[in-house]
């Protein structure tokens, strides 16, 4: 065996450096600078560990690292391949800008309880990745879990009744989802296949009644609630009441993302996109998720709550993953999971600029924003290429993943997707365009905000400015993500 | 040499103590606690070493006790599945003990508020170390008479264990009594009648005996079948035999609760599938009697009716208590299930489950001790007050539900496995739903305790105020052992397979493989 670039236990290290880093957090709870140097040594070393597979993984391998075998014939195990690669990539990266933000954010509101949630923040992003690196589906299962239960004391931060209706809604609408639905779906699927491991031709023998997939496939899909298929998706606008950079990494990235991606490894690795495609299953897909990508779009419009709007829009563009994934296509498929890739960092830019704009002048409703392009213009102009990626239009790198899916409806002969994808894309700038339009667009007497207002801390505008980057930067690169993707369905 | 006497040295040395608590530790609380962690300690390693010896070796021991060889001599009979239970009863036992240096001097002396009786300490640990005498000897014997004896000395002294909680406790406990005895009435009926037909009452020779084709026709047998049946179900709270068991746990006092909820209901759980198995056989009960479907939809209403029933109560022992009667229909449901999986699952689930509830009625008891109410609102602001306490009772919390990786999830795991192998839907459905019902009830506690009071709130200026933490955390003695049985759930989790090929698989009837 040839030698590994890196630590054999590395994806292992990867989950647990976060974890660890918890009790130096608590126990420095007492001294903000050094609590947050920790956030930052554990963030920057799980990067590089992620970072260290890297170069392997692209070179075509995929890599297993088993933990403990915990039932006959399963066992809890970790495997880094190009999707998992892919996305722990995102989610780390991610972690260190948005714990930059959050000491703008925290600190600049004064915040109570800032240890415990830098705790859990830590807790939740070892959730991810292990989710990321799950190598079947029990683990996955686990780690799943593990991230519902350490964000709730995150979305309840605020501890006052809003934050516990908000709370109480998103444990009932994961858990629920996740006993009720996916539990048994994949005992059932054990139970026929006898395994649970990924496996790009899919598990299921090819006895199995079309029915059993039929029920199953929608079973999973609404199982992983964490992806905001309707009719599953209130927790997401509810969850809103957590901070800023919550919502930000965890509810546009990191718990969203992580159903988004739990179902993309059902597609491919349990089903396998054979499957889906011979037995027509792409077509129950395109249908679930193709309704909520038009549905969410609609109410995004009427949401006045600049947090809400951007919940909704979540909601869609995440079905748009699912649609691209679902469509069954290679050109789907990779269009898709590299979707989770650009959409995270133009929403998290989005995110990042409402956040922004609540620390700067404590406003929450769109309405009330005319001219703040006038006062914030750094963050304005953040927001907006954060807004044309998510869109799909140059320079955001959106564009390029939403061509890919679009040529994948194609492709997969579903002319009926390419029209969604269209359709969608209209209501996103819809919905967009009219809060940069009046952010900037507007008399001197119109404007909402006087000249008093400015930039929020700096620590609070570098984030999304750097995001915004980011995001332009994948236009002209995408091969950084999609290379990745394409490793997915290379020799199928 | 030692090493051929460890089967009864487990049993032996908790009788001793009994005797040695009330001859030499009369005047001292610490004496006669130190005795009793002594002896449970010692009881617990030669449970462990037992088991290794099984371990090793594969094989089934036989002692003789007084060396009177079986049939008409009474023999102990340890194979994998009782090493286990035995390790079980014998480690929480000696969790427990531990558990008890605070809360029993502070509940215990006390008949009535003020009235202080100190002996009742001493007393309290000599039925301590009765109790889990009778609890080890039912577990670890082969004779189903000598079955009935320790049976009735584990019950005598619990009732007189669950009396001292005072208070409603004398009115609760006299009416487990009643039914206790009726439940061991007919168990003893039931080992008379097949006494009657076979004239023997040692087990694996009642086996070899039962396999005779006139006998299995035998309505006698059948009859004998359904009372020692009916009655391990009483002393079990098997769905709707359960009606003694919410009150009699609910007003003990927190030790007692502590040993008798998790490890009672438990080995009644193992008496059922050791006197199924091993006594009668899987292809007399399933193919012949054939009675698994109804016994199963019977789990499945005991279950519904626990989990329901404990997400109205506002009393958290008693909570805790409607909840045992669902696992009980859980462990029930899988033993009938009449296959692998199922009796895996259910076997398996008499570890998890012990140790679940055993967690949680420590963390339980931690929080009445420090705030003296045992209501949902004892839990109001726990997260500051009690971290440890509260973290514990999380991740007992969690292993209820069944989350992975802790060890509520596979044992869930292996029953709905079961249920679907067997295709009784109903029976799954009822696992998944009473799943989701903890995570109501469970959550609902961890939202008071995670919640500070609105009132409180305002009064100290909105959310910002909230930082002073006033930690009031129980004394080491509670937290050594809560915490120590809240890993345990998740090694029992990570190592599930160990556990289920090493010990648990090993003792499948072959009428289910």
């Amino acid at each position: 065996m040839a030698t590994l670039p890196f630590p054999e236990a590395a994806p292992l290290l990867a989950i647990l450096v976060s974890i660890a880093a918890i009790p130096l957090i608590v126990l420095s709870g007492s001294k903000p600078n050094l609590r947050e140097f920790w956030t930052f040594l554990a963030g920057f070393i799980k990067l590089g560990l992620v970072l260290s597979m890297a170069g392997y993984i692209l070179a075509g391998n995929t890599y297993t690292y088993e933990l403990c075998k915990v039932l006959p014939g399963l066992s809890l195990k970790l495997t880094v391949d190009g999707f998992g690669m892919l996305f722990a990539l995102v989610a780390s990266t991610l972690w260190i800008v948005t714990s930059m933000y959050s000491i703008g954010y925290m600190r600049g509101l004064d915040e109570h309880a800032q240890t415990r949630y830098y705790s859990f923040f830590a807790l939740a992003l070892s959730a991810t990745i292990g989710v990321a690196f799950s190598g079947n589906l029990l683990t996955m299962y686990l780690f799943y879990e593990l991230l519902s239960l350490s964000t709730y004391p995150l979305v309840t931060h605020h501890q006052d009744q809003e934050a516990r209706t908000g709370g109480r809604k998103y444990l009932t609408y994961l858990l629920s989802t996740s006993i009720g639905l996916a539990l048994p779906a994949m005992l059932v699927t054990y139970a026929l296949a006898g395994t649970l491991d990924f496996n790009v031709h899919g598990i299921f023998p090819a006895e199995t009644a079309k029915s059993t997939l039929v029920i199953l496939l929608i079973m999973f899909l609404y199982g992983f609630a964490k992806a905001g298929i309707m009719p599953f998706h209130s927790w997401l606008p509810g969850a809103m009441v957590a901070p800023t950079p919550v919502s930000a990494l965890l509810h546009a990235v990191a718990v969203v993302k992580v159903g988004v991606f739990s179902i993309g490894r059902i597609l491919t690795g349990i089903f396998g996109i054979d499957l889906l495609s011979t037995a027509s299953l792409n077509v129950i897909v395109c249908v679930i998720a193709g309704f909520t990508v038009i549905v969410s779009s609609l109410i995004a419009l009427s949401q006045d709550n600049l947090k809400r709007r951007l919940a909704f829009s979540t909601v869609g563009q995440l079905s748009y993953i699912i649609l691209g994934i679902g469509l069954a296509s290679q050109l789907g498929v990779i269009g898709g999971m590299s979707h989770i890739a650009m959409h995270a960092f133009g929403k998290i830019t989005l995110f990042f600029c409402a956040g922004a704009i609540f620390v700067a002048t404590g406003k929450k409703y769109i309405s009330e924003m005319k001219g703040i392009g006038r006062r914030m213009p750094f963050t304005m102009a953040a927001f907006f290429v954060g807004a044309l990626s998510v869109i799909g239009l140059p320079p955001g790198g959106g564009l390029i993943t939403k061509l890919q899916m679009a040529s994948g409806a194609m492709q997969a002969d579903l002319l009926f997707v390419l029209v969604i994808y269209l359709v969608s894309s209209l209501l996103n700038a819809a919905y967009f365009f009219p809060i940069v339009y009046n952010a900037f667009f507007c008399t001197e007497e119109e404007a909402m905000f006087d000249k008093k207002v400015a930039e929020a801390p700096m620590l609070c505008v570098l984030p999304p400015v750097i995001t915004a980057a980011i995001s332009v930067g994948l236009f002209f690169f995408p091969g950084l993500f999609v290379d990745f993707a394409r490793l997915m369905v290379t020799g199928l | 040499m030692i090493k051929e006497q460890l089967p009864i040295l487990i049993l032996a040395v908790p009788l001793l103590a009994s005797f040695a608590i009330t001859l030499f530790a009369r005047k001292s609380k610490i004496a006669a606690f130190a005795l009793l962690v002594g002896a449970m300690g010692m009881s617990f390693v030669f449970a462990i070493g037992v088991m290794r010896q099984i371990l090793d070796t594969g094989r089934v021991i036989h002692y003789h006790i007084g060396n009177w060889q079986p049939p008409f001599g009474i023999e102990l009979v340890i194979d994998h599945l009782n090493a286990m239970v035995l390790v079980l009863v014998s480690g929480a036992a000696f969790l427990t003990a531990i558990y008890s240096k605070n809360t029993v001097p502070a509940e215990v002396p006390y008949r009535f508020p003020g009235e202080e009786v100190p002996e009742r300490v001493p007393n309290y640990y000599t039925l301590y170390a009765l109790l889990v005498t009778g609890l080890l000897g039912i577990v670890a014997t082969g004779d189903a008479f000598n079955m009935f004896v320790l049976l009735e000395i584990s019950a005598l002294s619990s009732y007189a264990l669950l009396a001292l909680g005072g208070g409603r406790a004398y009115f609760a406990t006299f009416k487990y009594l009643i039914v206790g005895t009726i439940g061991a009435c007919f168990y003893l009926l039931g080992v008379g009648y097949l006494y009657i037909k076979t004239g023997s009452l040692n087990m694996p020779d009642l086996k070899v005996i039962l396999t005779s084709p006139a006998l299995a026709e035998s309505p006698t047998v059948m009859i004998a079948f359904m009372l020692i049946i009916t009655g391990i179900w009483i002393k079990m709270a098997f769905f709707p035999l359960h009606g003694w068991l919410p009150n009699a746990y609910t007003y003990a006092s927190t030790t007692t609760s502590c040993l008798v909820a998790p490890l009672m209901t438990k080995v009644s759980v193992y008496m059922m599938i050791r006197l199924m198995f091993s006594v009668f056989s899987a292809h007399y009960i399933f193919d012949r009697l054939g009675w698994q479907n109804g016994v199963v939809w019977l789990a499945a209403a005991a279950i519904l009716f626990g989990s329901i029933s404990a997400l109205g109560q506002t009393n958290l022992k008693r909570m805790l208590c409607y909840i045992i009667v669902a696992e009980v229909g859980y462990m029930v449901g899988g033993v009938w299930l009449a296959n692998a999986d199922g009796l895996i699952g259910a076997t398996y689930h008499i570890l998890s489950d012990a140790m679940m509830t055993l967690c949680l009625f420590m963390a339980v008891g931690a929080v009445i001790y420090k705030t003296g109410d045992a209501s949902l609102y004892a839990m109001r602001g726990i997260f500051r007050k009690m971290p440890v306490t509260s973290v514990v009772f999380v991740i007992g919390a969690l292993a209820m539900i069944g989350i992975p990786p802790t060890c509520g999830f596979f044992s869930k795991w292996y029953l709905v496995s079961g249920a679907i192998e067997a295709r009784h839907w109903g029976f799954a459905v009822a696992l998944l739903i009473s799943s989701l019902i903890n995570a109501v009830i469970f959550f609902r506690i961890i939202e008071i305790g995670y919640f500070p009071l609105f009132d409180e709130q305002e009064g100290e200026g909105g959310h910002h105020a909230h930082d002073r933490a006033v930690i009031a955390e129980a004394p080491f003695s509670m937290l050594l052992p809560m915490v120590l049985t809240a890993l345990s759930l998740i090694a029992i989790g990570l190592y599930s397979n160990e556990i289920i090929t090493g010990l648990v698989g090993r003792t499948i009837p072959a009428g289910l493989l």
